[in-house]
């Protein structure tokens, strides 16, 4: 029998410390609409979006309401349209994008994640036309999401498309320079992509997973800093303990929401990413957590160390509470996204350097990081190109999801509302890889990737 | 059976549980347990339910459990149990 005191304790999770569960993703393979002809691709991609996805949205709004959880976003990833498509022509992506955004809109969802190639080995022309038709893509339409895979530890990474993605990243943020350069927000490079990740900018189908699945994401930095409250001067085996646990329940119920909606939709339930991700709301800052630990400030000397245990822990709670864990699993640490890197960020405790640092013991990567608009194209692909290596090197995803704001400098805000936050401009190395970014080719796979 | 929690909490006064109770009556809905303390004056009440017989409802009983809370000048959440058996029992 259930406890007065355990519903109390849930019940504060969710009213007090915004436990939350982000969102549930639906993935649904495009592979079975392959056509030679746009028009008819785009019908039928339409026509098998909003037929499978009608009823996400009230099922989730009532599985919410049942348990008295918010589910804050109901989100569609689908197959990498540049393998779903098969067209040469960048103008035909466009197109393309337009159908998700529309579909995206009809079923009331707020991102469809999938516009998006893998390139690690290398490029093919739709890869390559998809690539070119990001920034238009991308100006064009609201709720659409793209990634591009260009690393692996398998297969090293392809150079020249970091290469191009640096000039790409350049052409979108001018493109959307209106609303501070947003168009980069919804755009994120990889190394070790998650096939089945249901987080946003980066969610895509796979085409290994099943036709249809239900995936769930849910998060609750601020009920982690709740609990570490209780740790104040106590040994890292008590700090540890702690997360563990709280990551367990946390895990749980997310865990029977997904595999709730899941089965009321009738689709198999795909996994369960459990990842703190913050957001601009006081007290749901991964930054908090950290500062909590002992730390003066993120970015001081131990940061690292702090960011490495408590996304461990998180893991091994979350792989403890379900044999579905999957996508990224940890810790993420967006700048414009946590008030407290934010304010992190204007103390002068944070740089990027630092940032950098901590992305090789993070879920992700460099994520959302406002750079100043005269960032050179091969400046932003040399920074693209460390984060990258970091991954491919340390058998993990990574990732960077950098806005150079046209027109803005160091000091300086980007404001792009809602969940994005607002990004203050950090300064960027400005001594020249000019010379290296211009080299031809793949940096090979690592000596590690030879296990058969 | 599906079972349910419901979770009653503000400042004491005359018929809380009397009013939550006549509710739950009048939707058939049987009480199983009831747990209840009163501390500095604050009521607390967590009542498990079957809510078997309104389960195509709940989002209704849900809502109006909370308009009734308003009326007694308290809080009144309504959840399905396996919430808390997930996240409190392996």
């Amino acid at each position: 029998m259930i406890h007065m005191n355990e519903v109390y304790e849930t019940n504060q999770m969710i009213l007090e410390d915004n436990l939350d569960v982000r969102t549930i993703t639906m993935g649904i393979s495009l592979l079975d609409c392959r056509s030679d002809n746009l028009q008819e691709f785009c019908t039928k991609i339409y026509d098998k979006i909003t037929g499978r996805a009608k009823d996400l949205v009230k099922t989730a709004d009532y599985v919410a309401k049942e348990y008295a959880i918010p589910i804050v976003n109901k989100r569609i990833s689908v197959t990498p349209i540049a393998l779903a498509a098969g067209f040469k022509n960048p103008e035909d992506y466009i197109e393309i994008a337009k159908t998700l955004d529309a579909a995206a809109k009809a079923m009331e969802v707020n991102f469809i994640g999938g516009f998006s190639a893998l390139v690690q080995k290398g490029t093919t022309e739709e890869d390559q036309a998809l690539m070119l038709a990001i920034p238009e893509a991308l100006a064009q339409t609201e709720r659409v999401c793209s990634s591009v895979n260009v690393g692996s530890s398998k297969a090293g990474i392809n150079m020249d498309a970091i290469r191009l993605l640096g000039k790409i990243i350049k052409e979108l943020a001018e493109k959307t320079k209106a609303a501070d350069s947003i168009g980069c927000a919804k755009f994120v490079i990889f190394t070790n992509a998650p096939d089945d990740n249901p987080f946003m900018a980066g969610a895509f189908h796979g085409v290994t997973n099943a036709d249809t699945l239900i995936h769930v994401g849910v998060s609750g930095p601020g009920v982690v800093k709740k609990a570490l409250e209780q740790c104040r001067g106590k040994k890292f085996e008590v700090l540890s303990e702690t997360i563990k646990k709280i990551s367990f329940k946390i895990t749980r119920v997310g865990m029977l929401v997904g595999q709730e909606v899941a089965e009321r939709l009738g689709y198999p339930f795909g996994i369960i990413d459990l990842s703190l991700a913050p957001t601009p709301a006081i007290g749901d800052s991964i930054a908090d957590i950290l500062e909590l630990m002992g730390l003066e400030s993120v970015g001081a000397p131990g940061t690292t160390a702090a960011l490495a245990l408590l996304n461990d822990q998180v893991k091994k709670g979350g792989i403890m509470a379900s044999s579905a864990v999957g996508g990224l699993s940890g810790a993420f640490i967006p700048v414009s996204e946590d008030q407290g890197m934010i304010q992190a960020v204007e103390r002068g405790s944070l740089t990027l350097e630092k940032l950098e640092a901590m992305t090789c013991v993070c879920s992700v990567g460099l994520d959302m990081v406002a750079v100043p608009g005269d960032t050179s194209a091969a400046t932003i692909s040399g920074l693209i190109a460390d984060e990258m290596a970091i991954g491919m090197i340390n058998n993990k995803t990574t990732a960077v999801r950098i806005i150079p704001v046209s027109g803005k400098k160091v000091g300086e805000y980007a404001e792009f509302g809602g969940l994005l936050g607002t990004a203050p401009i950090m300064p960027i190395n400005s001594f020249s890889c000019q010379e290296f970014i211009n080299r031809q080719g793949f940096i090979p796979a690592p000596i590690h990737s030879f296990k058969n | 059976m599906k079972r349910a929690i419901i979770t009653v909490v503000g400042k004491d006064s005359v018929g809380i549980i009397a009013g939550v109770c006549t509710y739950l009556a009048e939707k058939q809905i049987n009480i199983l347990d009831i747990t209840q303390s009163i501390r500095d004056c604050f009521f607390n009440m967590m009542m498990i339910v079957d809510i078997t017989p309104q389960m195509e409802n709940l989002s209704d009983i849900s809502e109006e459990l909370v308009k009734l809370g308003e009326k007694l000048n308290v809080k009144i959440m309504l959840q399905l149990e396996d919430i808390f058996d997930s996240m409190h029992r392996i």
